[in-house]
């Protein structure tokens, strides 16, 4: 049993890192192109007059907030997209009517969008070693924070994609929500530059946890305690694993 | 042991409509067996719940003895599915998809890979392997399907319409085909609107209608209650005032003549009473299949009863 779960667990896996991987030019490239954008024009343009951020220069001061900012994105497209698309084609019945446990069909898409968020985590950092001399504080956080983001928005994605009817459903949250909160997540600027009151509303946006957790894995700084990121996160991470093993248990979306 | 053991099964959508109104069915291990029913008549619905696309709202469903709500594991195994629509990803290339489905089965890579070279050969794939889906034609797409769920090796293999859309050439080929794999043991259960491919294939039949079962017995025992063929006799051109004592039938046109024959009666008596009148026959044909013909009747019939009640 435990051997045929991990072989279907593999399987989904490398099935949805080969998806990925065969439509690089819109999967991998992109990320790899508009972070090299923001670093140009937000890092060397318009950060050599800004100054020090959080006594760093700040272009130092962004390179973990838009390292994360692709991870958030991608992580979420490659699994709403790849489940809807299954649902779509309807091949995802090829898994329905096998003895897959949900847990692994729910483990397989994730882990595919963890796979491409770690390779655009790490061809941003790679973007960005062009541009700045990039440190590590402490490569642990970096990758706890980097591993549970991603799973965290692969099994939204997942959600998401259990719910859409249309491409346009899969468009919609990542446009007026996850766009939104990524840019007021602390990516550009430290917490500490807002008036006070708009500093206690940042502290609702999850996103501000992650940038900021990741931001204290490379330069040591932080506007919240990176225990507090981690520790949302696998909040995070249980309760929306639980609300995609509910829903696929149920069939929603996918069993009539 | 039967292969599949359906009891008491209902189906009612969201919305109300209700699909199936408790069907009992039994299919036995080895059998070629014939689910058949006009379209919306609930045989779709019946093979997504044995096969787990469809929820069931009451009832049971037994594959090989293993339950399907407490012994999941082991009762999908003895399914192979070959569904109606294509469900493979367009985009994936053949060997993927079946070594994939494999996967999902939990058959390691390594005899994944084996078993697709046996089955792509077997079904005249092999050369398009490495080719993406969506690049076959209709009839390679259908025999892909039949590939893929045999990737697991299993006991009973479901066919929702599999030769819709093909040529007569593939479906000869498909039909030698699952005749091959039916010897060697595994049990088919073939939904088609082909009722001459039912005929020929199968063993045992069930007629489906308005979510209710309306027939269920040996393909033998069926065909022998038809009692009336009627028969299409081309005759010269011009050849009217016929007449034939004891027969019912009728001029189509001038040289086309339809006689309705008892089973008891034989096409003797036609033959000679036609000789007599100098009348020449060109050709004989049955007007329709005798599965088709009985199949109509049935489901008239069932209706009429439905109404009634």
């Amino acid at each position: 049993m435990a051997n045929r779960n991990f072989v279907a667990l593999r399987t989904i896996w490398i099935k949805e890192c080969t998806r990925f991987l065969r439509i690089w030019i819109q999967t991998l490239l992109p990320p790899a192109i508009t972070m090299s954008l923001y670093f140009v024009i937000f890092g060397s343009l318009i950060g050599s007059r800004i100054g020090q951020m959080g006594g760093f220069s700040y272009m130092e001061f962004i390179v973990p907030g838009l390292i994360m900012m692709a991870v958030i994105t991608n992580s979420y497209a490659n699994v709403s997209s790849s489940f809807f698309s299954a649902k779509f084609q309807r091949n995802v019945e090829e898994l329905l009517i096998a003895p897959v446990p949900n847990w692994i069909i729910i483990m397989g898409f994730v882990g595919g969008g963890v796979a491409r968020a770690v390779l655009i985590g790490i061809i941003v950092t790679c973007v960005s070693m062009f541009f700045v001399d990039v440190k590590i504080h402490n490569l642990p956080i970096i990758v706890v924070t980097l591993l549970l983001t991603a799973s965290m928005f692969s099994t939204a994605g997942l959600i998401n994609a259990i719910f859409a009817k249309t491409f346009d459903d899969v468009s919609i949250i990542p446009t007026f929500v996850l766009t939104p909160l990524t840019y007021l997540g602390g990516v550009f600027y430290s917490l500490t530059l807002l008036p006070e009151f708009w500093q206690w509303v940042s502290k609702i946006n999850p996103i501000v946890y992650m940038v900021n957790g990741f931001r204290y894995g490379f330069l040591g700084v932080s506007d919240v305690s990176y225990m507090t990121s981690i520790g949302l996160l696998v909040v995070f991470n249980l309760v929306l694993f639980t609300v995609a093993y509910q829903l696929i248990n149920r069939g929603v979306g996918i069993r009539s | 042991m039967n292969a599949l053991d359906i009891s008491a099964l209902t189906k009612t959508y969201k919305g109300g409509t209700q699909a199936l109104k408790g069907i009992n069915l039994q299919v036995e291990e080895g059998d070629f067996f014939a689910l058949l029913g006009p379209n919306g008549a609930g045989k779709s619905t019946s093979i997504g719940i044995v096969s787990s696309l469809v929820n069931k709202s009451e009832g049971s469903v037994r594959v090989f003895g293993h339950s399907l709500d407490d012994d999941m594991v082991a009762a999908k195994s003895c399914i192979g599915l070959v569904p109606q629509e294509f469900n493979f990803n367009q985009f994936e290339t053949l060997m993927q998809i079946v070594v994939n489905q494999a996967g999902y089965y939990g058959v390691p890579r390594a005899i994944a890979k084996q078993r697709a070279e046996k089955y792509l050969t077997q079904l005249d794939l092999w050369d398009k392997r490495n080719e993406p889906a969506r690049e076959l034609s209709g009839g390679m797409k259908r025999r892909l399907m039949i590939a893929r769920a045999l990737m697991h090796e299993p006991r009973m293999l479901i066919l929702d319409e599999p030769t819709a859309g093909v040529d007569i050439e593939i479906r000869r080929s498909m039909w030698a085909f699952l005749k091959e794999i039916n010897e060697q043991g595994i049990t088919i259960i073939l939904t088609t609107h082909y009722l001459e491919e039912a005929e020929m294939l199968c063993r045992n039949i069930a007629i489906i209608d308005k979510g209710r079962i309306v027939e269920n017995t040996s393909m033998k025992a069926l065909l022998a209650k038809l009692n009336v063929e009627t028969f299409v006799l081309d005759l010269p051109p011009q050849s009217a005032g016929i007449t034939l004592e004891g027969f019912e039938h009728r001029m189509v046109d001038d040289h086309t003549l339809e006689v309705d024959v008892l089973k008891e009666m034989g096409l003797n008596d036609v033959f000679s009473q036609l000789s007599k009148q100098n009348i020449m026959v060109l050709s004989m044909r049955n007007k329709a299949n005798r599965l088709e013909e009985l199949f109509v009747r049935m489901v008239e019939s069932g209706r009429e009863e439905l109404d009634q009640e």
